[in-house]
């Protein structure tokens, strides 16, 4: 049987690249300062959907939840295989929290009535882990956290390798069922030739009001909204206008989006700066490494 | 995040130098194709931009995968199985699976057979990247033209019944032409093609030295004219690989471990001719070829490229005498050096690609769909028949210039590593390895010389250099043409000194004759690269071999190029002409004595 996959994507700073200005003074991220990228573990869950697909057949739909920049990620998913892609913007969505996102995201997902849901284990950018696992509460299907194989799937149910960090444990899963994937179950595919080819001009409604504004500097509202419908509807005859939709067409309920939606208050940062200072050298005699083990005990390096 | 297309500027800066869009418009027919196929361009603009991202693709599938895999693709090699099956090493199968999913094993063929219908100019560039990754990989990526030998001259059927294979990395394929006794000298072969009754075709016989023999799709040179001996009896056709197809051993060999080496036996297979009887050689057979050295001389550009760069890296950090081994002056030059030959073979490969593609165009508008207005067609074969004679030259040196470059930086490589150059801890030593089959196959450097020195005899080498000097160049670099001209004039006299001489002297003075030709031509597109209108910096290395943060144009850059191997070459000239116009043919004579008998027990 084929299988309706849906992989949950994030666009996100490419923390790799730390350099001086990558964080503020009140030690948030200046997300201006970092290249922004396909979150790493999200590639690997999108090549596990596109494996399905290749295999069983189907369908993969790729979901993300961000600003209009976003696009990027889903015609990077485009490039590499994904059937369709959908991008959730709304400014009533901002600052929400895992919990907020996780509501607003499986909203749409919920649209798919999809079969296998696929994600990263996590973000590059907050590390949290939670979104999948809350995805998958809210829509009410079975969950495969940390999955690093897939073994098996068989009509109705999924067999997967979890990577428990010292070893692994084997499980089966009904379906519908949520995977969280990580970066050792496979390497994911560049773009194919063909599908960069076909999909390099493919853009949101929300790309294309950018493009439309900057390539017409001065042009007054009315003109600007004309000229980016007619452009959309250019794009969407050619099956390359992306979707795009907001809050109400996911129905989503408002008190559960963005800062009302988000239990989280953040109680304190730290913005922690790493230095080299200056080496030691430890006499290589009994003395001298029994002084180095003690001081390293003291400064609780080790215990 | 190794991008081997993204980390190279002479690549990236040619990219911008060369005028793609111009190769587009012809590759592209005029961008017809974009109302019939979606991913087809629709103009110059667009179609640029879809080599940059499939190059980008392909630039990065070459660094972060395919290149991690290629030592233990050299340790592993390929396995001939019980049941006469070959496995490729894991990193080739790999690899080969990640090709097809990025839609790059169909990158010459047309639109209509699914492939991407790129022009040979870009393929040369992937070749390159894949070739510096894995250069064993290239012997089944790089080998295309098998696809494209179909594509060209084979029915319509044959065509609707391979290529789309090839194009979705489904087959690969095999140009099994050597024989025991049919190296470099095709003439010679032997394997019998003959018909039963009803007229199907069957082969019968061995054939040596093959090149991914155990693919899908073979080709197969055979005598199909039993009574006629020599080019003329031979035909080309095309088989499966199946039951009556026995791989009987793989070679043992120096290098590019991960590329099979079959030995064939034919046992009454069942095949079809390709195109006509008995142009199987003369015709499809050299055009094939000529593909193919076009691909060994960019898989050449890949191996120095890969063995350049540990070299580069190396004299930056290690330390002797208390200074980076770089500092010293005899490493320096090394390097230098280096440096200049890749950019220089680059340079040449590319423009051979560029004039290669407008070959084909030709080509096609004089025999695919000629065009009833007659001075139309009367340009275009006028046309034809002088870039054609272009490409017959410049295919050679490309093949000539590059391998030889290729073997001539792997083992100086090696050079700068010293002592662990030499050891196997480093890849400099498997680059060495793997280059010295590049001035063997396709057609050894002798035989290229052959080929190129012809162009030079019959004045296409003096046309084509007065074309290149024709254009204008930048006044910064324009001092350096008079060396050019004194080197034209002396390649001039010296051509004129061989073909009074006769086929004979002409052989024995072809390279040197073909070396003043090439280093004339390659001067001047170094000029041309000088004089680009491409706006590209590039960065300058600080002390410890980093990025210093200083910056230079590429245009001063490509100057600086440009003098250094314009005055070096200039002396080189001089010497080459005096030699050639010596008049000594005494070898002839005094070579049984000079040499000896082989000495027997």
């Amino acid at each position: 049987m084929s299988y309706n996959c849906v992989v949950l994507i994030k666009q996100v700073p490419d923390t790799k690249r730390i350099t001086g200005q990558a964080m503020n003074e009140d030690g948030t991220v200046n997300r201006a300062a970092l290249p922004a990228i396909f979150n790493p573990e999200d590639l690997n869950a999108l090549e596990m959907a596109i494996q399905i697909k290749d295999k069983f057949g189907g369908k993969v739909t790729v979901v993300t939840m961000g600003l209009p920049a976003a696009g990027r990620v889903l015609r990077e998913s485009l490039f590499r295989g994904a059937d369709d892609g959908v991008l959730v913007t709304d400014r009533r969505a901002a600052a929400s929290d895992t919990l907020a996102t996780s509501y607003i995201l499986s909203c749409a997902v919920k649209k798919f009535n999809p079969d296998i849901v696929l994600c990263g284990r996590q973000a590059i950018d907050g590390d949290t882990a939670q979104v999948g696992p809350q995805c998958a509460e809210k829509l009410g299907m079975g969950q495969v956290t940390c999955v690093e194989e897939l073994i098996d799937l068989k009509g109705k149910s999924v067999t997967a390798r979890r990577a428990t960090g010292h070893g692994w444990q084997e499980v089966r899963c009904k379906l519908p069922a949520l995977l969280t994937v990580v970066d050792t179950a496979n390497e994911p595919r560049v773009s194919g030739g063909k599908r960069l080819m076909k999909y390099k001009n493919a853009r949101t409604p929300a790309e294309v009001a950018v493009e439309t504004k900057a390539a017409n500097a001065g042009a007054d509202e009315t003109t600007l909204k004309k000229l980016t419908e007619e452009a959309c509807n250019k794009l969407k005859a050619k099956g390359l206008l992306i979707k795009q939709w907001d809050l109400d067409m996911i129905e989503a309920d408002l008190k559960w989006c963005g800062r009302d939606g988000s239990p989280t208050k953040v109680h304190r940062i730290q913005s922690v700066v790493l230095t080299a200072k200056e080496s030691k050298s430890v006499d290589p005699g009994e003395d001298g490494i029994r002084s180095m083990i003690r001081e390293l005990i003291v400064d609780k390096t080790i215990a | 995040m190794t991008n081997f297309y993204k980390d190279n500027d002479d690549i990236v800066f040619l990219f911008k130098h060369l005028d793609l869009g111009r190769v587009a418009n012809l590759q592209e027919e005029g961008f017809r194709f974009a109302s019939e196929f979606e991913h087809a361009p629709a103009n110059e603009a667009e179609a640029v931009q879809n080599y940059d991202l499939v190059l980008e693709a392909l630039g990065q599938l070459s660094g972060e995968f395919i290149a991690p895999r290629a030592e233990a693709v050299d340790r592993q090699g390929n396995t001939l199985n019980e049941d006469g099956t070959v496995s490729y090493a894991d990193g080739i199968r790999e690899a080969l699976d990640a090709l097809s999913k990025a839609d790059v094993m169909g990158f010459t063929l047309p639109h209509r057979f699914g492939g991407l219908n790129f022009p040979n100019l870009v393929y040369s560039m992937a070749n390159e990247m894949v070739s510096r990754a894995d250069a064993s990989l290239m012997n089944i990526f790089g080998l295309q033209g098998i696809a494209e030998t179909i594509n060209a001259f084979a029915d319509e059927n044959i065509k609707q019944h391979y290529l789309h294979d090839f194009s979705a990395g489904k087959v690969t394929g095999a140009m099994v032409l050597t024989e025991p006794d049919a190296g470099s000298d095709l003439q010679a072969v032997k394997l019998r093609a003959y018909q039963d009754a009803d007229g199907n075709w069957f082969l019968h016989g061995v054939k040596r030295f093959i090149t991914n023999g155990c693919g899908e799709v073979l080709l197969v040179l055979a005598r199909s004219e039993p009574d006629r001996a020599g080019g003329l009896g031979l035909s080309l056709f095309v088989c499966d690989r199946g039951p009556t197809v026995h791989i009987r051993r793989l070679e043992d060999k120096l290098g590019i471990h991960g590329s099979p080496t079959c030995e064939i036996f034919f046992d009454n297979t069942p095949c079809q001719i390709i195109g006509e009887r008995q142009r199987g050689l003369v015709t499809y057979v050299m055009s094939l070829m000529n593909g193919a050295r076009i691909g060994i001389a960019a898989q050449s550009m890949g191996i120095a490229e890969a063995a350049y760069r540990i070299a580069r890296d190396y004299a930056s950090s290690r330390k002797q005498f208390g200074v980076a081994i770089e500092k010293l002056p005899a490493v320096r030059e090394l390097v230098t050096d280096m440096k200049i030959a890749l950019e220089a073979g680059r340079a040449l490969l590319y423009e051979t690609s560029r004039v290669v593609d407008h070959e084909i165009y030709l080509t096609k508008m004089t025999e695919l769909y000629p065009s009833t207005d007659k001075e139309q067609m009367k340009a275009y074969k006028t046309e034809l028949r002088k870039i054609g004679r272009f490409a017959a030259m410049l295919t050679p040196m490309s093949k000539y210039y590059c391998s030889e470059m290729c073997n001539t930086v792997s083992y100086d490589s090696i050079q700068v590593l010293g002592g662990s150059g030499y050891m196997r801890d480093y890849a400099s030593e498997r680059h060495a390895r793997d280059a010295r089959i590049t001035t063997i196959y396709e057609g050894t450097s002798q035989l290229q010389v052959v080929a190129a020195v012809r162009g030079v005899s019959s004045g296409s080498a003096e046309k084509y250099i007065a074309e290149l000097a024709a254009k204008s160049y930048d006044p910064a670099v324009a001092d350096l043409l008079v060396h050019l001209q004194k080197g034209t004039e002396l390649m001039v006299k010296a051509a004129a000194f061989v073909k009074e001489k006769g086929v004979e002297y002409m052989d024995l003075y072809g390279r040197p004759l073909v070396d003043i030709a090439m280093d004339l031509i390659i001067g001047y597109l170094f000029l041309d690269q000088a004089s680009t209108k491409v706006e590209m910096e590039v960065s300058v290395s600080g002390d410890n071999g980093r990025a210093n943060g200083q910056s230079v144009s590429m245009k001063q850059r490509k100057a600086m190029v440009a003098r250094r191997f314009i005055t070096r070459s200039a002396p080189k000239n001089v010497a080459r002409a005096e030699l050639i116009m010596s008049g000594d043919r005494s070898i002839f004579a005094d070579y049984p004595v000079l040499v000896g008998p082989v000495v027997t027990e």
